[in-house]
């Protein structure tokens, strides 16, 4: 196990590295953020308690939100996207040789860089959201333990999508248009647009039900307290447990695949 | 007892290739019925031309493709099947790509390695100081690789591929790409490395002069067939390609006439005397001595490209 905890150690000091990256990247956030206030702030005047948040629940939403979606890896990673090049070129046969688990290795890669998107940049646009607006924050140091594990398995659920559709790369020639379309899903699914509990009747049941309701809005909810912790939790081990088992299933077939077919 | 044994082994891809809407596909060997042993210590010269099949050996070696047809045990295990734990006990460098960790310093490759091959500490520590010695590493450890220059990061990827004590090494154009003093730097590195550590070196590369420094076999591959396997004198006798003997005249003569050789150039007092390679200089010498005014001379080997781009035409 040493040997993953040694990649995730210097995957984070890789990602330690880009400053300027994490700079530009916690301002952009910022900026979105004040942009998305002023939407949802006319919208929830227009419909207050829609979706059963306040407007201190919006406000914080999106705070929180401009944080989260680089560490959770919203719009794709750089981790599982240099993966879906490396199947593309045909490195990732190099990797194959190694004694490591392919998944676990990546996992481990994309672990280090989440924990440092999220201490680096993670809390910046909420600080500065905080000194604007009014926000709300946990209650209880258990909900604070409890956000923080829903953060991680988030970061685990979307990890298991990525690696996914990374993988794809070894059926289709080119998988970036599955990329693609996975960050649109990603996109609306997350909550990134607008918070999933806007949504009504049995739409908004599924948008809550995918795994990419688990990445995002799943830990937002457990921050705010709409959501009972246990429920939440449950909700995204259950996601964690199909798509890494359907993970390891597909670097099963990929191994085989580039072993007996050749790539 | 061979370290390296391939039976018959063949590897056959299908590549369709597709027309307007009509697709076809077709069978392409690039490993056809290969069969040869390496044993332990031994540095063999793996040549051939673009496409004949070389990756796809050692990849089949490593046990990242399984063969199509025959048998292959490498350190007593089919590759493929015990692709993890053969993965210990050999080391792997592609010249044109690199297992390092780009935007971190050298070390911490180095580091990540330890882990994950389950080196004991001290051993990984003796080892680091070898190899920073002999490829002189020392300035470069807390160096980001990206900022490395091509030869820098080869001799880091090197010590990257050996730091777990491998039986066997595979190296794929070590050199490709390099300046003279770091391929002599290379070359004169491995030479030590196998002769103090009794690895076994398998080198696939297109620079010959690779071959002439380290190998004490050669086997050259073409179409995926083997067209020879021996030592590299062999190879030069075995494509007769002739000799050259020049000899230097007090003054400038007439073509000298002698039997065996024949002149293929003259300028001035020097001339150029062609002979089969079948044949020994040495009487041919006497010869000459005896009836002209010998001053100097020496014989040449046939150059190696040119007996390789004969034997790939032959093949």
């Amino acid at each position: 196990m040493g040997v993953y905890w040694a990649i995730a150690v210097r995957s984070f000091r890789r990602f330690s590295t880009y400053r300027i990256a994490t700079l530009s990247g916690a301002f952009t956030n910022t900026v979105f953020g004040f942009i998305f206030c002023g939407v949802y702030l006319t919208l929830w005047d227009q419909r207050p308690n829609l979706g059963g948040y306040d407007v201190t629940d919006a406000l914080t939403f999106v705070w929180l939100q401009q944080g989260l979606l680089t560490p959770i890896g919203i719009f794709g990673a750089s981790t599982t996207v240099e993966l879906g090049e490396r199947i593309r070129t045909g490195a990732i046969a190099v990797d194959l040789y190694r004694p490591t688990h392919l998944m676990l290795w990546w996992l481990s890669v994309d672990a280090g860089r989440a924990a440092f998107e999220l201490l680096a940049r993670g809390g910046v646009p909420l600080l500065v959201g905080s000194l604007v607006f009014d926000l709300r924050f946990p209650s209880s140091a258990l909900q604070g333990l409890a956000v923080g594990i829903a953060l991680m398995f988030g970061i685990l659920v979307s990890f298991g999508i990525r690696y996914l559709v990374a993988l794809s790369g070894f059926w289709i020639t080119d998988s970036r248009g599955l990329e693609g379309l996975a960050m649109v899903l990603s996109l609306f699914f997350s909550g990134t647009i607008l918070p999933l509990v806007v949504f009504p009747g049995w739409f908004g049941e599924f948008a809550r039900a995918t795994p990419w309701a688990a990445t995002m809005q799943v830990p937002i909810d457990v921050w705010l307290g709409q959501d009972l912790p246990a429920r939440a939790l449950t909700f995204q081990l259950g996601w964690i447990v199909v798509l890494l088992l359907l993970g390891r299933f597909a670097t099963v077939l990929a191994t085989r695949k580039v072993v007996i077919q050749g790539g | 007892m061979p370290v390296i044994e391939l039976d018959q082994v063949s590897r056959a891809f299908t590549v369709s290739t597709r027309t307007g809407l009509r697709r076809t596909r077709r069978e392409v060997r690039a490993v056809d019925a290969l069969s040869f042993t390496v044993e332990p210590g031994e540095v063999m010269g793996y040549i051939g031309p673009n496409g004949a099949g070389k990756s796809t050996t050692i990849k089949m070696l490593t046990g990242i493709l399984v063969p199509t047809s025959g048998t292959i045990r490498v350190a007593g295990v089919d590759p493929s099947r015990h692709r993890t734990r053969l993965a210990k006990r050999i080391g792997v460098v592609f010249g044109q790509r690199t297992t390092l960790w780009w935007d971190l310093p050298l070390k911490d490759s180095f580091a990540v390695l330890q882990k994950m091959y389950g080196v004991p500490r001290d051993r990984h520590r003796e080892n680091l100081a070898t190899f920073v010695e002999l490829l002189d590493l020392g300035d470069l450890l807390d160096v980001p690789v990206r900022q490395l220059s091509l030869g820098q990061r080869m001799r880091g990827d090197i010590a990257a591929a050996l730091l777990h004590d491998p039986e066997i090494v595979y190296l794929d154009e070590p050199t490709i790409g390099l300046d003279i003093v770091s391929k002599a730097r290379l070359r004169s590195f491995l030479a030590q490395l196998n002769q103090d550590r009794g690895t076994t070196v398998i080198l696939t590369t297109h620079d010959l002069d690779d071959i002439e420094a380290l190998c004490s076999r050669v086997m050259v591959i073409d179409h995926g067939h083997q067209v020879y396997d021996g030592t590299l004198t062999g190879l030069r006798a075995s494509q007769s390609a002739p000799r050259t003997l020049v000899v230097d005249l007090a003054t400038p003569h007439p073509p000298i006439t002698v039997q065996g050789a024949t002149v293929t150039r003259t300028d001035g007092p020097r001339q150029w005397l062609s002979f089969p390679p079948t044949t020994s200089a040495a009487p041919l010498v006497a010869e000459i001595a005896a009836s002209y005014p010998l001053v100097d001379l020496s014989v040449q080997e046939p150059p190696i490209e040119s007996i390789i781009t004969k034997l790939y035409a032959g093949g």
